[in-house]
């Protein structure tokens, strides 16, 4: 055992059930073993999205004979008839697409103000009430959204914002989350700085945009990705806040809708293209900063 | 876990970073002021967010408490609702009724979607992250992102893709070595058909006869029905990555000294994991089954997007039932009454877990 080589940093870390075994052929068994279940593991979270993207290019008659098939049959060939169904009749998705965008940049652009300068404020200002404002936030972090449907309802309507972009917007936006992650961020910067700009005679405000703020800039890139992620994917909200507006849904909004509007023979080619629309910013945005929601979930359990 | 931005709590990175948050950390030492008129100051930056969270999160939460005792219809200023005291809750607990029926349906659903739902998960996300967290193994970072995909994903696409996969002549039915099953419009209890097989086809009389809030015991042991366990198929197939990356963090932390402590004690690879590792995981473990209830419990997009609640009732959840309250019974009190008593459930379950937990950590 103790011959293993301490291998650097996280690599080494972890408990090595196979990697500790003593006879070589049993360390290759069980490695054969844990690559088959990787692999196989790999095939299931991955294939439907591989299948679906194909699909979306086949023609229906096709898709009914051959639903696993990624290649489209020869006889059938390939069509562009799914993503043209995406704007038709009552289906829009440019529409949704188009809303989509704008809920989320405002809603993102809201929270990365607010959340910055409230945290800022409860992590390095002293002010009577903090602690009640700290407090407040903590709790409503607990309550789960669903449960808030009706009344947020009731409170869109009574500021009749019912129906409108306001009303997909303006709730999102103030959201404690963002606020214990920028408090967290600031909290963990120095005293040294603030202390030296405000002795050379700058402003509170100033002391927070020009010094505290970009040096926060890690904590800010992370709430816009994780902000941008939930409120793209966001359904219950748009669909309480617009019921009586097709033209205002949100993309999984109107993906919700879509099958409805079809009934028995379900036209699969433009409901996956609806669905690779509504994944695809996601998955760009995933594989190119990956880094930061691995970090963000992976932070999430191991502290303790 | 409140509030917006995510449309699965619990299930994403956002909702995990928020519980995280949630626990607090302990505060730096209190210090002097150092800028001019913090007093003022910290009271200008908090009040633009303070403001939108008393108007879309406290008073709502108020609000729901107080419509629950009303008979608002949705539709006429919840100030003109008139009050009628507890009645939605006794409607919804104690009085005979498709409403009481609909509550136990939706709680039984439920409450077999987390029970199948939360075991499963934590195990195959755990097992994952073991294998992952091999040094001898290559890859790890294709595997790991690909496990992950899913979770950053609306639930709303991968809702449509599994009805895609699930379908009559889909792929499951097409790559299972079984007879084609209908999946997705299939009222049949899974215990129901388990007892079918070994011949018990109609309930014994008094499982027929005796009722809990106007649903036989025969239908409480009904089990989930095949459509619901599809969507816990996909509920399962969607969170894995986010938990496996949680305990992937969980076990990296793990001390390399103590692992090789016990090797050098002469401990096996089979028994340091379940001596060592298991048991220092058990506050990951906790914490992932922690976030598992609380959001199975509140499960809607999935429901909404593939089975609206069929058939035959069985896929209904409180979740989705606080919906239909409002938005096609316009009966928001009865919404209201049902979201108290989901945040009550959802209060007493993790409770009751952390108590568990808690005994036989001892």
């Amino acid at each position: 055992m103790t011959a293993e080589p301490l291998a650097p940093a996280a690599e080494s870390r972890g408990l090595e059930v196979v990697g500790l075994s003593k006879s070589p052929v049993w360390r290759s068994i069980r490695k054969f073993l844990a690559y088959t279940v990787l692999i196989a593991f790999a095939l299931a979270f991955l294939y439907p999205f591989v299948l679906s993207s194909f699909t979306v290019f086949k023609t229906l008659p096709d898709i009914s004979a051959n639903p696993v098939s990624l290649l489209p049959a020869p006889e059938h060939g390939w069509t562009i008839e799914g993503v043209q169904g995406l704007d038709r009749g009552s289906i829009r998705i440019p529409r949704w697409t188009v809303n989509s965008v704008v809920v989320a940049v405002a809603v993102v652009l809201g929270r990365v103000v607010l959340d910055s300068l409230a945290g800022y404020a409860l992590a390095r200002m002293r002010f009577i009430g903090r602690a009640v404002v700290f407090a407040l936030v903590i709790s409503v972090l607990a309550i789960p959204a669903i449960v808030l449907a009706i009344p947020r309802f009731i409170v869109m309507k009574e500021l009749g914002i019912l129906n409108s972009y306001a009303g997909l917007i303006l709730p999102l936006v103030f959201d404690a989350f963002g606020i214990f992650l920028m408090k967290q961020f600031f909290e963990q910067l120095p005293n040294d700085l603030e202390e030296a700009a405000v002795i050379d005679g700058a402003s509170t405000f100033g002391v927070f945009w020009r010094i505290m703020l970009p040096m926060a800039a890690p904590g800010l890139i992370a709430l816009t990705i994780l902000s941008t992620q939930g409120v793209w994917n966001e359904f219950l909200h748009p669909l309480i806040a617009a019921p009586a507006s097709p033209e205002l849904r949100t993309l999984p909004v109107g993906l919700a809708l879509l099958r409805g509007a079809f009934g028995e023979a379900q036209p699969w080619n433009t409901i996956l293209a609806g669905a690779m629309i509504t994944t695809l910013p996601m998955a760009i945005i995933f594989f190119t900063f990956q880094r930061y929601f691995v970090q963000g979930v992976a932070s999430s359990g191991g502290k303790e | 876990m409140v509030v917006s931005g995510q449309s699965n709590p619990a299930f994403q990175t956002e909702a995990s970073a928020r519980a995280r948050l949630g626990r607090g950390r302990p505060r730096p030492p209190g210090r002097a002021r150092i800028l001019k008129g913090e007093g003022m100051w910290g009271w200008i930056f908090t009040a633009p967010a303070l403001i939108g969270i008393l108007v879309f999160l406290v008073l709502p939460i108020v609000f729901t408490v107080w419509i629950s005792f009303t008979e608002w219809n949705g539709i006429v200023s919840p100030t003109e609702a008139e009050f009628v005291g507890p009645d939605n809750y006794q409607e919804l607990l104690f009085e005979d009724g498709v409403r009481r029926e609909d509550f136990a349906k939706a709680l039984r659903n439920n409450l077999y979607y987390v029970l199948g739902v939360v075991p499963v998960q934590t195990f195959l996300a755990f097992l994952l992250a073991v294998i992952l967290n091999q040094r001898v193994l290559k890859g790890k970072g294709f595997f790991r992102t690909a496990y992950y995909f899913p979770s950053i994903t609306s639930s709303i696409a991968v809702s449509l893709i599994f009805t895609f996969l699930f379908q009559f002549n889909g792929l499951i039915n097409t790559i299972l070595p079984i007879d084609s099953v209908n999946w997705l419009d299939n009222a049949h209890g899974l215990l129901h058909n388990l007892l079918g097989v070994f011949g018990v086809d109609e309930a014994p009389g008094w499982l027929a006869q005796t009722e809990f809030m106007d649903l036989a015991l025969w239908e409480w042991l009904a089990g989930p029905s095949v459509t619901m366990s599809s969507i816990m198929v996909l509920s399962i197939w969607t969170t894995i990555g986010t938990f496996m990356l949680i305990f992937l963090a969980g076990l990296q932390s793990i001390s390399t000294s103590v692992e090789e402590a016990a090797a050098v004690d002469g401990a096996s690879s089979v028994q340091r994991f379940w001596r060592i590792t298991v048991p220092l995981m058990r506050p990951t473990i906790f914490f992932v089954l922690t976030l598992g209830v609380i959001g199975t419990w509140q499960v809607f997009d999935q429901i909404f997007a593939i089975s609206f609640g069929g058939p035959q009732k069985t896929t209904l959840t409180p979740a989705f039932l606080i919906y239909q309250s409002l938005f096609r019974d316009s009966r928001g009190g009865t919404g209201a009454a049902i979201a108290v008593l989901l945040f009550i459930i959802i209060v007493v379950f993790t409770l009751i877990q952390r108590r568990l937990t808690r005994e036989t950590d001892r």
